[in-house]
Formats: C-alpha cells, structure tokens, sequence
C-alpha cells in the first residue's frame, strides 16, 4: 500500500497558504472599477414598505426592487402535502418580513461610502404585528407572515404509529419538553461575492464565498432569466460554511444583477453585524417528548412533536421543510426503536429564514432524544450508558433498517459506546462525585449518542422533492506531461482540507505523489457538475469519483507502459507512481511524456481518450453510509453563579475508513467546538417586536481557546459496504452530540438538587432558573 | 460596518489637544487613545465624531510618577504595561492582575487606563477597581486642573463629571500600606469577556480603609466607602461576612439589576472578600 493514500496521516497540502496568510478570498481580490456594496436592512421585523425616499443626488447609485425588473423571487418547491411556498425577493418588495431584510442595495467606491448613501434613504413602514416566536404565530387568528396562506405553517409531517397499547402498560413513562436556541454559524469569513461581466466570453462571473458553486450557478441563471452557459461562479478560498454557504444567498442574487446592470465589478463583503443580525440562522426546535419504557429502560415507543421556527422564507434551494422533516426521520437515532409516532411542525416567524447547519436537524433530535434517555435512567435508577445498552442497534442486526426507514449500514454502536464509558473513566468520576469537591462545585458526566447519516443521494433528496438533487458525481483527471495529475471536482473544500484528501484517494490507486497533484476546485468552468459540499457528501461522492476515473487512468497507463515494456497490458500493474511489467518498469512521467510529446512511440491500441478521463459514481445504496459516535463530557458546575466548566471530553466516532486519521481529527475537534457553542453560550434572543438582541460578538457569545477542552479522540473504523474504499462522511458528525453530552453531564451534576434543565444554551441564567425551580418545588 | 468620514489630528502636547476640542465651532471633537472602545462605536456608526483627536503620542499622558504619597500613571498608560510590571505597582499586586485580566493581549496591547475610565463602561474592570483603590482622576480643562475620586468621577452608565472640552490626563494611584489586602471577584462567561458582575475590596487597616465596591452593575460602581461594620471590625473580615451579608448589601445599593443579577453580584462580593480572609 502506499504510504501517502488512503489512511495516511498527511499534513494538510492547503495549509501552507492559510497559515502564512496567503489565502484568496473574496475580500483579498483586486480589479480595477471594482465598487462595494452596502445594503439597506430593514430595521423592523414585520411592515408594509409603502415609499421608499432616494435623494436625487445619489438615486443613479442606489437600487431598490422596483429596479429589479425580470429577476424572480426565489421560491423553492418541495413535494410534501401541503407546503407553502413562499416568494424570497432578494430586495423586498411591498413587505419585510424580518429585521435585516435586504431593502435597498447602494454602491460606492468603498463599503463606508456605500454605509454613506444607506444612511439617506428614508423608508415609510407601515408597521404590523410582529410574530417573534412559534407560539404566536400557530395562534388562531395570528398576524399572517404570508396572507396567501391562511395560517403561519409551511409544512406539517408526521408518522401515526399507534401508541395507545403501549402507552396502557408500560411501566416507565416521562415526559419533557426541550428547547434549543437560536444561532448563527459565524465561519470565520462571513459571505461575500464579487460579480463582473466577461464581455468576451458572454458571461455574467461571480466569485463567491460558497460551498457549492454550480448550485448557484443554475439558481442565479434561473432567477436572473440567463442561459446557464451565460453564468460562471468560482469559489475561491472560503474560510469555512457550515451549511450556510450551500444555499443562493440573497446578497449572490444582487450582486450579480448589479454586476450585469452597471457594466463594472462590484463587490459585497458581508460584515459580522449583518452576519449575527440577518443571516445564517440555524437551530431553533422545540420538542415534546414522552417516551415509554420498560422497567430496564428499554424504550417501548416514543411520541414527539416537533416545532421548528423556520424563520420569514424557504432559502433555495433546500427549502424551509428539511429541517423539520429530517428532524422527524432521525428520531430513531442509534437506537431500535419499535414504535414512534411524531408530528413535526415548520413555522413561519418575523425572523431570518433558517439555513441548514452543520448536522443539519440532528442537533435538536439527539438534544431531545439523548436527555429523554438520561431522564429514563434516572427514572428507572439506572446508570445512562446501561439504558443505551438495553436499546442500541447491534453488529448482528447490520444492515439494519429502522422504522423511519434508515438503512444503517454497517458499525458496533456498543463497542462505540463501551470505548467512551471506558475513555472519560465512568468510575473515577462516580468516585470523585462521592467525595465532593473542595471548591464547593457539583461534577457530572453525560453522554451523547448519534447515528448521521452522510452522502445520502438521490432517493433521499428526491422525497423532499425540492429544486436540486444530488445525482451522480464526477471528476476530471488529467496527467500532465511531466507525470503529475490535476483533479477537477465540483464539490468544493471550504476548510476541510480537500486538497489534501482527494489527492490521497488519487494516489491510493496511481501513486502520484500528493505533492504531485493539483486539486482544481470550486470553478464552474472547469470542474464537472456537482451540487456541491453539504450532507457530509463531498469525500464519499467526490473521493469514489475520483477513485473510478483514476482506475480508468490506470488502465489507459497500463496499456502505453506494457507497450514501453514489451509485455501484455494484462502483465501489467500501475503503484507507486509506475507501470510495473514482469521484467521491469516505466515512470508515469515517462509514459505521459510519451503521450503528449512523443506519439510515435503510442502503441496502436493506445487509447484514444488520452491521460486524461471524466469519470461518475454513486454509491450501490445511495441512501447514506451512517456515521456514528459517542460523545462524553465531564463537567463541574459552579451552583452559586451557574457557570459550567468541561473538565474533560472523549469523542469515539467511526466516519468508515479513514482518508487522513489527522482530517477526521481537525473537523471532529471543530465540529466538537461547535456544538459547546450550541451547548454552553450561542445565542440569539429576539425580543416580542422581533428585534434581535445579539447583533455583535459583545452579546453572541462563542467558545474560545480558553472554553474547547483538550478532546480526546478515539478512532473506529467500519468500512461502509456501499461506498468505494469504505468511506463514509466526517464533516458535519462532530457538531451533532456536545450540546446533549453536555447537558446529561450537567444534569448528572445536579441531580442530588433535584434540578435539570432541558435548554441550550445552558447559560449561568438558565442553571440558576433550574435550580431555583427545584428548590420552589421542594418546598 | 465601517466609520462614516471623520478628521484625524494628532497634537504633541496637552495644550494642542484642549486647543482642537475646545475650538471647532460645531466640529463634534472625540479623545482617542487605544481605539479599543471607540474604534467599534465609530465602526458601528453609534459615534459619528468629525474629528479625532488622537492623545497617545502627548508626553504628559503617558507620564509615570510617584509622588511620594501615590503613583500617578498617564492617561494613555496601556493595560499590558501595567500587566507587564513597566509601571511600579504600589498596591500589592493588584492593578497588574486587574490589567493581565482585562480582553486578551490584542486589546491590552493599545487599551489605556485613561480610556478605560473615561469611557465608563459598568462592565469595565479599571473603574471598579479602581475605586475600591481610592484612586483619583486628574482632569485637564481649559481653564486648568481639577482632581476627582474615580468613585466620584463617573456618574452612570458611559457617563463622567467631565466636559467634552476636558482631557482625562492622569490617575492617581495611592499607597497600599505593607499589611493591606485586596480582593477582586469577577464572573464572567469566558476570560476576556466583560464583567457580569464584580466584586472588590481594600482593607487597609492602617489607612482606616475598609471599602467594598459593587461593580459592572447597569450604573455606576457603587462604593461602600465604609465597610468595617459589615466586614467584622477593624482586623481581618471574618466567617460573618457571608452571601446573605453580601446579598444585603446589594440590594440596598443603587444598581438596576434584576433578582438573579443581584444574587450574582452578592456572590461576586463575597469571593473577593474571601480573598481577603484567607
Ligand atoms: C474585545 C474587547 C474586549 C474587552 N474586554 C474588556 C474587559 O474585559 N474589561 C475591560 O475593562 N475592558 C475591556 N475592553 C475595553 C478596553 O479595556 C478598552 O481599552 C478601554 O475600555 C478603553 O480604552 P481605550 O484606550 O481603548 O479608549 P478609546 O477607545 O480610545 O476611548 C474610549 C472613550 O474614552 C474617551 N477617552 C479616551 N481617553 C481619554 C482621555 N484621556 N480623556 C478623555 N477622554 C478619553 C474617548 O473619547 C472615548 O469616548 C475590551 C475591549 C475589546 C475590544
């Protein structure tokens, strides 16, 4: 095997540039007549726009919708009964419908400038009641966010398993209702676009920060009425997404019709206000939960509803329905579960719509089904982990369909759960428990379990029945005349390293050296089509593409090298960066020197298709190879101010077989950093007119170095039997667990209270609530 | 967001500063020091100033002296040096731990102690502790100098007793004696954070002094400037001084905090005079 494929510990190709500074992001790009852009948000969460007042002097520089004549609203279409759609207009047309909502887009020689001409317009609001939360807006008679629709729901699903049996005799019964907030991903580089027009190729171009550059080709060609061909959108550098770059941003849609309107650059760099304030928001479910169990907790049936705030729109093109309906399907989790009925509700809300996240939905669904677990434990007097034992999905079961119809394809989720009990030390911290801590402060240890299910494509996407479905993807590889190899891929890396791991595939079956290859990525006008990076697709789909073409390579290699070596092509095997033959061998460099500038010595079955080859792939079973992982986390808990310290944190996770251990590693050690910020401190709070309470970094509080622990991080590797070289999705996983993990620590901690908290973040404020109610209700 | 235009002046001395935020007809002239509070409000447009005036290079405000009785530190004296010990420390270690908690590196690097309590933010550390310190602001004017208690010297949330024509030019530190004991407790949702609440206290039994601060509070810090009473008498502060004393004292004191806020800065007060009884 080689050294530098598949498996290989490789440090990151990528990182030299970002290290050093070197990176080419949006905002780093110079060309000249570029002019910036700043836009007007609406300052009120819900009104009519019945003026809008430009001064004279600056009207030729300020755009409003009226402008924006023959671009379409975005309106995504899903095939679930009954969903409403909703019209998305990049700039607001008679009605806002959220604080921050694009009115007006100014341009100017810099962005203060452009901040200049947003400050003299006057808006006439005709203001409306404001539905700031699910509650109001299911109320009978609200406010409608959309008058078309007669009520504030986008979509209802559900699944009607009949529970009454087992709600008569089961022994254990609880009940909960958990809450999770709010939040905005904040990537380190926020959006941001820069659109011209190529007069010579006929072509509107747009740089853009996103995860998905051909998706957002085919939605600015369909809403500015442009052929395909017309559009070309490079990602360049992109300092992270985390879901919120895989949809056609609004901003994307301006830019490009000012680009095509004015006849010179412009550029929008989204700032971290407008970040916090309009975009990006992700999270916010509410569940209720009662669950049914036998007297070892084994969990008899549950019955949950889920209520998402969706937010004022659909984004394009997932929808508003993904969240609320994966939430709904992935209620099983790791577990067997026989019986489930649930009903999911996606509401509309005076608030920015909701964009997926990383883990999309499961977050909430692992929140409200891991502290059920715990809650059942503590019910029955059982330790946690012993409860998931009596309900995990086991070795011998797989492949294993659950009720909601998830193909879990391969894994030992007790091994998994055994290796966490063992790695955060269960014992020693019931013995530290018992005797008490000398600062006075309460420990506790709680786990976190989850199955995620990644690369799921067409079959899966097709049921949402929404604009885009994933289908097949393909690569592009080219061996260049001195033996090196470049990769073109649509999906595109936005910090996950790609560059570095689709070269390890590429080497796995050529042996070209990974410094030796080229990952050409994010660039319409050069890559094949793929609809992007999102649902932890890109090494599953993009790495078994790149694998096929690269053995369509080899064989091509093959045969000009068995030709060099005077032997059968049959006799022949390309490694290690060779054709080896029986009696000798030929570098690759050689052979592509040959190819490309010595033809006279091509053998006469050389194939004519050359070194260089598109290649597709799908997975045999396209429904997802499921990744899975236990978290756990110890905490102490400062009762007297409700602050929540991690003492430590284990991660057992099994993404398939491994590409690059040190890859797996760094997304698990964000995404594990992620979701403590969705645990212990992201926020953002909306008060009842709508207004949104944290608009800076000084109130949206995010972990830092000094709150992310030292994660210890243990490997499983259970090769998928469905996808080329095993692999299965690592991006999105570590995000999923902390907030429950963490939560069950903490409730671990105040259990001798009688206290538990069933909400994230748990803020000093919100332990402080839940003890102050356990000690109301003692008394 | 970005600044709306504003002009930058820097003056090389005292007078030259007073001289441009005294003059400017309807010019709205603003102090500058480290940038590191009015930087973000002139990003976020909440100050719209049309001139700047930048103080850092006058050398009366980044003075250093000790006058026998207190250590006086210029205006644009910056947290890391007073971390970094390039000031003298005349209280027993407590400014340099206040300042090596203040932001992160980044924002002590420019911060100034001058800005700091010019500005008046609750949540701030210098104005608490400084005024469990006893310390006192210099204020320049044009029509010359005045001294004020920094108890006294901020009035409310971001407000002073200082005019828009007035420079904060020093702060006076005194003398700590060689038995004095400080305290400073301040809860915070991560390092670097600004305050929930604080938590300070000097108990300088020499000087008389037994004074209890109640800071980052929606006002401004309240100073107990007599606390021998509750602290149990003249010596070391004793068990008797617990949360409910604590809880007491906050709640006669002037803060617009809420229940659970108050119960917090209770806490807060308490830890830091444990710090003393130990
Ligand atoms: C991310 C971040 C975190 C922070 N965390 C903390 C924290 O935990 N604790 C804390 O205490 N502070 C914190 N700060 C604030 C920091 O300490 C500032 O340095 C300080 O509040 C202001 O000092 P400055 O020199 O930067 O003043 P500037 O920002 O330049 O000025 C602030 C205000 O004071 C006025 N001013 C400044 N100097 C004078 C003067 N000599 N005379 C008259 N007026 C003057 C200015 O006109 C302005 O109105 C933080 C800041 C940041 C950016």
């Amino acid at each position: 095997m080689s050294t530098k494929g598949i498996g290989a510990r490789l440090t990151r190709k990528e990182d030299g540039r970002y290290m050093r500074g070197r990176g080419n992001f949006v905002g780093d790009m110079a060309m000249s007549g570029l002019k910036e852009v700043a836009f007007l948000r609406s300052p009120v969460a819900h009104a009519k726009i019945e003026g809008i007042e430009i001064p004279d002097a600056i009207r030729a520089r300020v755009f409003h919708n009226a402008d924006m004549k023959g671009v379409r609203p975005m309106r995504p279409a899903a095939s679930l009964p009954g969903f409403k759609q909703s019209d998305f207009p990049a700039l607001a047309a008679d009605k806002v419908r959220y604080v921050g909502e694009m009115i007006a887009a100014c341009v100017a020689d810099t962005r203060a400038e452009a901040e200049d001409l947003v400050e003299q317009i006057i808006v006439d609001f005709d203001e409306l009641p404001v539905l700031a939360n699910i509650v109001d807006a299911q109320k009978p008679g609200a406010t409608l966010i959309h008058e078309e629709w007669g009520d504030n729901v986008f979509v209802v699903t559900s699944r009607d398993d009949d529970i009454d049996a087992v709600a008569k005799t089961a022994p254990v019964k609880v009940t909960r209702t958990y809450d999770m907030a709010r939040q905005t991903m904040n990537p380190m580089e926020g959006a941001g676009c820069l659109a011209y027009w190529d007069e010579r190729m006929g072509q509107l171009v747009l740089y853009s920060s996103t995860q998905a550059p051909h998706l957002i080709r085919t939605g600015l060609a369909e809403h500015l009425e442009l052929e395909q061909r017309q559009v070309r959108v490079i990602a360049p550098d992109v300092g992270g997404g985390f879901g919120y770059k895989c949809i056609m941003q609004p901003e994307e849609l301006a830019v490009a019709w000012l680009a095509i309107k004015l006849g010179h650059p412009v550029r929008w760099v989204q700032d971290r206000r407008e970040h916090l304030v309009a975009c990006a928001n992700s999270r916010q479910h509410h569940y209720q939960v009662t669950a049914y169990a036998d007297e070892k907790g084994r969990i008899l049936a549950t019955d949950v509803e889920v209520t998402v705030d969706v937010g004022a729109y659909s984004v394009w093109p997932f929808t508003a329905v993904l969240e609320a309906s994966m939430a709904g399907g992935n209620l099983a989790g790791p577990y067997g579960l026989e019986v489930c009925r649930y009903k999911t509700f996606s509401v509309a809300t005076n608030k920015p719509p909701f964009i997926p996240y990383r883990g999309v939905a499961r977050a909430g669904v692992c929140f409200a089904t891991e502290l059920t677990v715990d809650a059942i434990a503590r019910e029955i007097g059982r330790e946690p982990h012993e409860v998931r034992f009596e309900n995990l999905v086991t070795p011998d079961m797989m492949p294993y369909t659950n009720i909601l119809n998830k193909h879990l394809d391969s894994g030992d989720y007790p091994e998994c759960l055994r290796r966490a009990v063992d790695g955060i030390g269960l014992e020693a911290v019931r013995e530290r428990q018992a005797k008490g801590e000398e600062d006075g402060r309460m420990v506790g240890v709680g786990i976190g379990m989850f199955t995620e299910q990644t690369a799921h494509g067409t079959s899966v996407f097709s049921g949402f029945g929404i604009p885009l479905i994933p289908g097949f993807e393909q690569a592009k590889c080219r061996v260049t005349p001195d033996g090196g190899l470049e990769i073109y891929i649509g999906v595109h890396s936005h910090g996950q390293g790609m560059e570095t791991t689709m070269a390890q595939v590429a080497n796995e079956i050529l042996g070209i050296d990974p410094d030796l290859i080229t990952v050409v990525h994010g660039d319409t006008g050069s890559s094949p089509y793929s609809t992007g990076s999102y649902a932890s697709r890109a090494a599953v789909m993009a790495g078994g593409a790149i694998s096929r073409t690269c053995k369509v390579l080899a064989e091509r290699l093959g045969i000009i090298g068995a030709h060099l070596l005077q032997c059968g092509h049959h006799e022949v095997e390309v490694r290690d960066g060779k054709v080896v033959g029986p009696r000798g061998e030929v570098s690759i460099a050689d052979v592509a020197k040959i190819w490309y500038l010595n033809p006279d010595q091509l053998p006469d079955d050389a194939d004519p298709g050359g070194l260089e080859a598109t290649g597709g792939y799908k997975p045999k079973v396209d429904t997802g190879s499921f990744t899975y992982s236990a978290h756990a986390a110890v905490v102490a808990v400062d009762v007297e101010i409700g602050a929540v310290e991690l003492l430590d944190y284990v991660v057992v996770e099994d993404c398939g077989t491994m590409i690059n251990p040190l890859v797996v590693e760094g997304q698990t050690f964000g995404g594990t950093a992620q979701g403590i910020g969705t645990g212990l401190y992201e926020e953002s709070p909306y008060d009842d007119n709508g207004q949104p309470l944290a608009s800076t970094f000084m109130d949206y509080i995010m972990p830092g170095a000094t709150e992310v622990p030292d994660i210890r991080m243990v490997h499983m590797e259970t090769p998928s039997p469905y996808t080329d070289h095993g692999i299965k999705g690592a991006g999105e996983t570590a995000a999923i667990a902390p907030a429950a993990a963490i939560a069950n620590a903490v409730n671990d901690a105040l259990r001798g209270l009688g206290a538990e908290i069933n909400e994230t973040p748990m803020s000093p404020r919100r332990v402080l609530a839940a003890l102050a109610g356990a000690r109301k209700a003692a008394e | 967001m970005k600044a709306a235009k504003f002009d930058y002046e820097r003056p090389a001395d005292l007078d030259g500063a007073l001289r441009l935020l005294g003059g400017g007809g309807d010019v709205y002239a603003k102090v500058l020091a480290g940038g590191q509070s009015l930087g973000p409000m002139l990003n976020l447009r909440l100050a719209q100033p049309g001139l700047l005036v930048d103080v850092t290079r006058i050398p009366e405000l980044t003075r250093v002296e000790d006058d026998g009785e207190a250590l006086v530190l210029g205006a644009c004296v910056t947290h890391a040096m007073i971390e970094d010990g390039k000031v003298p420390d005349v209280t027993g270690g407590a400014l340099p731990s206040v300042a090596g908690a203040i932001a992160y590196r980044g924002v002590r690097n420019r911060g100034t102690i001058g800005g700091s309590v010019a500005h008046a933010d609750p949540a701030a550390d210098w104005p608490t502790a400084l005024s469990a310190l006893g310390a006192e602001a210099v204020v320049r004017g044009p029509s010359g100098s005045r001294t004020v208690p920094v108890s006294e010297f901020i009035v409310g949330v971001f407000e002073t007793v200082m005019g828009e024509d007035e420079i904060l030019e020093a702060i006076r530190i005194p003398k700590l004696s060689a038995d004095a004991r400080w305290g400073y407790y301040k809860v915070c949702r991560k390092p670097g954070e600004f305050a929930d609440a604080i938590g300070a206290v000097l108990v300088d039994a020499e000087h008389s002094v037994h004074r209890l601060v109640i800071g980052a509070t929606n006002a401004a810090p309240v100073t107990i400037a007599d606390a021998a009473e509750v602290l149990g008498g003249n010596g070391v502060p004793g068990a008797s001084f617990d949360l409910d004393a604590a809880r007491r004292l906050v709640d006669g004191a002037d803060t617009n905090l809420d229940d659970m806020e108050r119960h917090i800065h209770a806490v807060a007060l308490k830890r830091a005079v444990e710090q003393v009884a130990k």
